[in-house]
């Protein structure tokens, strides 16, 4: 169960054989996300078709814009993601990385275009996407005053798991914070609160987990099991986005990538066949074509 | 279309000339209808406003226990008027808002909340000069002046809350709510307030029943206080189309 | 060990249906006990919180007795003074500590909205008004325990508990309705701790009027006097409605 993406030339990641890829999708493709199909050499191949059967995507982005206050930080985002993909989301600071994933976990609405998050709408439907949807930002979005199991029962309890008390235990153990589980979140340190936040994350176990750079703070050890995790999730069928800096460590995790520049998707693409060096030039090439405009 | 003409042709000085005074003209009283209209209605205003001054100061009858300072009671009532009609488009915009998401909605309620808070104060200062001269004192607790005072901090509050948020959706939506429930709070303050006071004596106000000629100037100062609120609205409103649109230019730019 | 039961979680699941394991279905949650649980966890896990710092109730309390002892300076009260003005110092030393403590739950630790952790998970934002609404009147409900025998003390003033019960209780959720929703509104700006005040004093003036008024009544009884009570309750229904449907315009981003 292999998941390789293919990337069509209006810039949506999808697998090969798809219902969705003859329907809508085709009205998205732009003069722009042509021209960015050109420039990195049209087509990737598709080595094996998956063989998912039809369902809804697990998000589906089409001329997406926010802005803050006069300044747009998204400028017609355009993005297709089959479920249990996984994926790394480069570019600059500012780019509107974080916008992105604050859109699609529904903590801010798009002023025009759509984002759907298993065929939901996220302005619309927001509370069924909250409920398959798990966040994790730059903010760890836990209580400081309670303790690791007290946070983890109280995300599970507001999620509606039927066993919030076992449910906690259970991520506990999973994250290597059994040793500290009585202690307030204040006192961890900022690997150890990123491993509860990223628990917080998966408390209701969201088809799509939505991750911002969540390497920063995590040891060695601790990225082995956000690893671990990403691929389990990848192989239930779930899908993981995340955005990131760090070009190895990305492409380790990711099996699809895209990356974003001046609010825009300029370059998506299957993992597989990049390397580091590769990855870091289109990111530059991406950096160049925003700036220029 | 003018400016080919001239260039290209160039030859025809008394032709030139006046299409430069037509272009004046164009600049003067505007080049789009929207415009015109904003010009004839600023004419009309200052029309109205000289007989209005003219009426108050000249024509009308003066009451015979509080002599000249009456007058102000022509301007006061008006302006007061204006007032409360202010906040309630801000209110009626502000529900708009909500509802639809225009932005559209969202300039009109800050129009005018900016001009509503002006015409409060001018409000505060005329009633307090009248108070002065008819009731001795500058100020008195009675209902009417508590719950003006009260809607001058709420819109105050209301366009320190604007410049604090910035032009961004969170912001708009926060102050459309300010906007609702400040306008809610106006009766109920009106309505605590006079039971408030009811223990002490009640203040006396204007007594019923003016003379024609008064009760003309009055009318006539209405009509032309709300044209003079209308002329300032629209242009309020003009300026923050023309500040929102200017900031996003900038946004687009420097982003 | 874990490994395998997160395993057994994960493809227990049928993956073909967006729906997330072990989770409550649609319908359960819409319905008023869930509302209600869903309320208290919020209010449980805030009381819990500051019952391990105490610092916003010590700092409310502390300073709502300051403004009883500074008042007191500053009016003079001989006895037949106290009976005017001793209600109205009560209810400005109780909303003026109320709004410390509003100030104090929006002051946001983080630079992205204060209430983002709750907003993430599936609750209505209702759900969430309601919650902070009962803390903050709890929190305020405390801060009076503790002031309000002080007052009958220092200012004389003999308080028949029995009356000024409800009354409090009464003002207090005035203020804290209008005030949770301000300060909601208030963390949506850049100066939170300046506009909250601001905002809220001219919006209570209702409530603080009859607040005061029947707490006066309670001390001096005054004939053919306004029904205080009755208004009061009805300006919280008035100010509870409004504000339950606003706060989610003014969380929204």
């Amino acid at each position: 169960m292999s998941s390789i993406a293919r990337v069509e030339r209006d810039g949506v990641l999808s697998p090969s054989p798809s219902p969705l890829r003859q329907g809508g999708e085709r009205e998205h493709l732009t003069a722009e996300n042509a021209e960015d199909a050109e420039r990195r050499g049209v087509d990737h191949p598709s080595p094996s078709g998956r063989g998912v059967p039809a369902r809804a995507l697990a998000v589906e982005v089409v001329k997406l814009t926010r802005a803050f206050g006069p300044k747009p930080v998204l400028r017609g985002v355009d993005l297709a993601l089959e479920q249990g993909e996984r994926l790394a989301l480069f570019g600059a600071n500012g780019a509107g990385k974080t916008t992105l994933l604050r859109v699609l976990a529904t903590l801010a609405r798009p002023d025009a275009g759509t984002a759907r998050v298993g065929g939901l709408d996220v302005a619309r439907e927001a509370d069924a996407v909250r409920r398959i949807v798990g966040y994790v930002g730059h903010q760890p979005h836990i209580y400081e005053e309670l303790t690791v199991r007290e946070n983890l029962r109280f995300f599970a309890r507001m999620y509606g798991v039927r066993d919030a008390a076992g449910r906690a235990e259970a991520l506990i153990a999973r994250m290597g914070l059994a040793a500290r589980a009585g202690d307030r979140a204040r006192t961890l340190s900022r690997g150890l609160l990123q491993r509860l936040a990223l628990a917080r994350g998966i408390v209701q176990e969201p088809d799509v987990l939505l991750l911002d750079e969540p390497e920063t703070g995590l040891d060695a050890q601790a990225f082995g099991l956000l690893r671990d995790l990403v691929e389990e999730r990848a192989v239930a069928g779930r899908t993981t986005i995340f955005t990131t800096h760090a070009a190895e460590r990305g492409l380790e995790l990711a099996s699809v990538v895209a990356v974003l520049a001046r609010g825009r998707i300029t370059y998506a693409g299957p993992a597989a066949g990049l390397d580091a060096a590769a990855l870091r030039t289109i990111l530059d090439d991406s950096a160049g074509t925003g700036r220029g405009r | 279309m003018q400016v080919a003409r001239e260039t290209t042709g160039g030859v025809a000085p008394p032709a030139a000339a006046s299409q430069t005074g037509a272009r004046r003209v164009r600049t003067l009283i505007g080049a789009t209808p929207g415009e015109r209209a904003v010009t004839a209605l600023g004419l009309v205003t200052g029309v109205c406003m000289l007989v209005t001054i003219w009426a108050i100061l000249v024509a009308a009858p003066v009451d015979v226990v509080q002599g000249m300072p009456f007058r102000i009671f022509y301007f006061h009532v008006p302006v007061a008027w204006v007032t409360f009609l202010a906040f309630f488009i801000v209110f009626v915009a502000s529900v708009a808002y909500l509802w639809r998401r225009d932005e559209r909605w969202d300039w009109m309620a800050r129009a005018a909340a900016e001009v509503g808070t002006i015409f409060t104060t001018v409000t505060l200062i005329t009633g307090s000069l009248w108070g002065r001269t008819i009731w001795g004192t500058w100020w008195t607790w009675d209902p009417r002046l508590t719950t003006t005072l009260i809607l001058w901090f709420i819109y105050v509050g209301y366009l320190m809350l604007r410049s604090y948020t910035g032009r961004t959706a969170s912001g708009a939506r926060t102050a459309a709510v300010l906007g609702i429930v400040g306008f809610v709070d106006v009766p109920i303050d009106y309505l605590s307030v006079t039971w408030w006071r009811s223990l002490h004596p009640p203040t006396t106000y204007v007594q019923s029943g003016l003379p024609a000629s008064a009760a003309g100037t009055l009318m006539f100062s209405l009509f032309t206080f709300t044209l003079l609120f209308s002329l300032l609205l629209v242009l309020a409103y003009q300026l923050q189309r023309v500040q929102t649109g200017a900031e996003k230019l900038r946004g687009q730019a420097e982003g | 060990m874990s490994d395998t039961n997160m395993t057994r979680m994960t493809t227990r699941v049928n993956t073909t249906e967006i729906s997330p394991p072990g989770v409550g279905g649609d319908g359960a949650l819409g319905t008023a006990s869930a509302f209600a649980r869903q309320v208290m966890a919020i209010v449980a896990k805030d009381l819990r919180s500051e019952l391990r710092t105490k610092q916003t109730w010590s700092a409310m309390a502390l300073f709502a007795l300051l403004v009883l002892v500074v008042f007191n300076f500053a009016f003079d009260l001989r006895v037949e003074n106290t009976a005017a003005v001793a209600p109205g110092v009560l209810w400005v030393a109780f909303v003026f500590a109320s709004i410390l403590g509003l100030g104090r739950t929006v002051a946001a630790e983080h630079d992205q909205g204060p209430l983002d952790r709750l907003l993430l998970c599936p609750v209505n934002r209702t759900v969430v008004y309601f919650a902070k609404l009962i803390g903050n009147v709890l929190f305020i409900g405390v801060v009076e325990v503790v002031a309000v025998p002080i007052f009958a003390i220092i200012y004389n003033v003999p308080v028949a508990l029995g009356g000024l019960v409800p009354v409090v209780v009464l003002g207090t959720i005035g203020v804290a309705a209008v005030g949770t929703l301000f300060a909601a509104m208030a963390a949506n700006t850049r100066a939170r701790e300046l506009l909250l005040p601001v905002l809220i004093f001219p919006l209570l003036v209702p409530v603080v009027i009859a607040a005061v008024r029947a707490t006066s009544a309670l001390i001096v009884p005054v004939a053919r006097d306004a029904p205080w009570v009755g208004l009061l309750a009805a300006f919280d229904v008035i100010f509870l409605s409004i504000s339950a449907v606003a706060f989610e315009y003014v969380v929204e981003d």
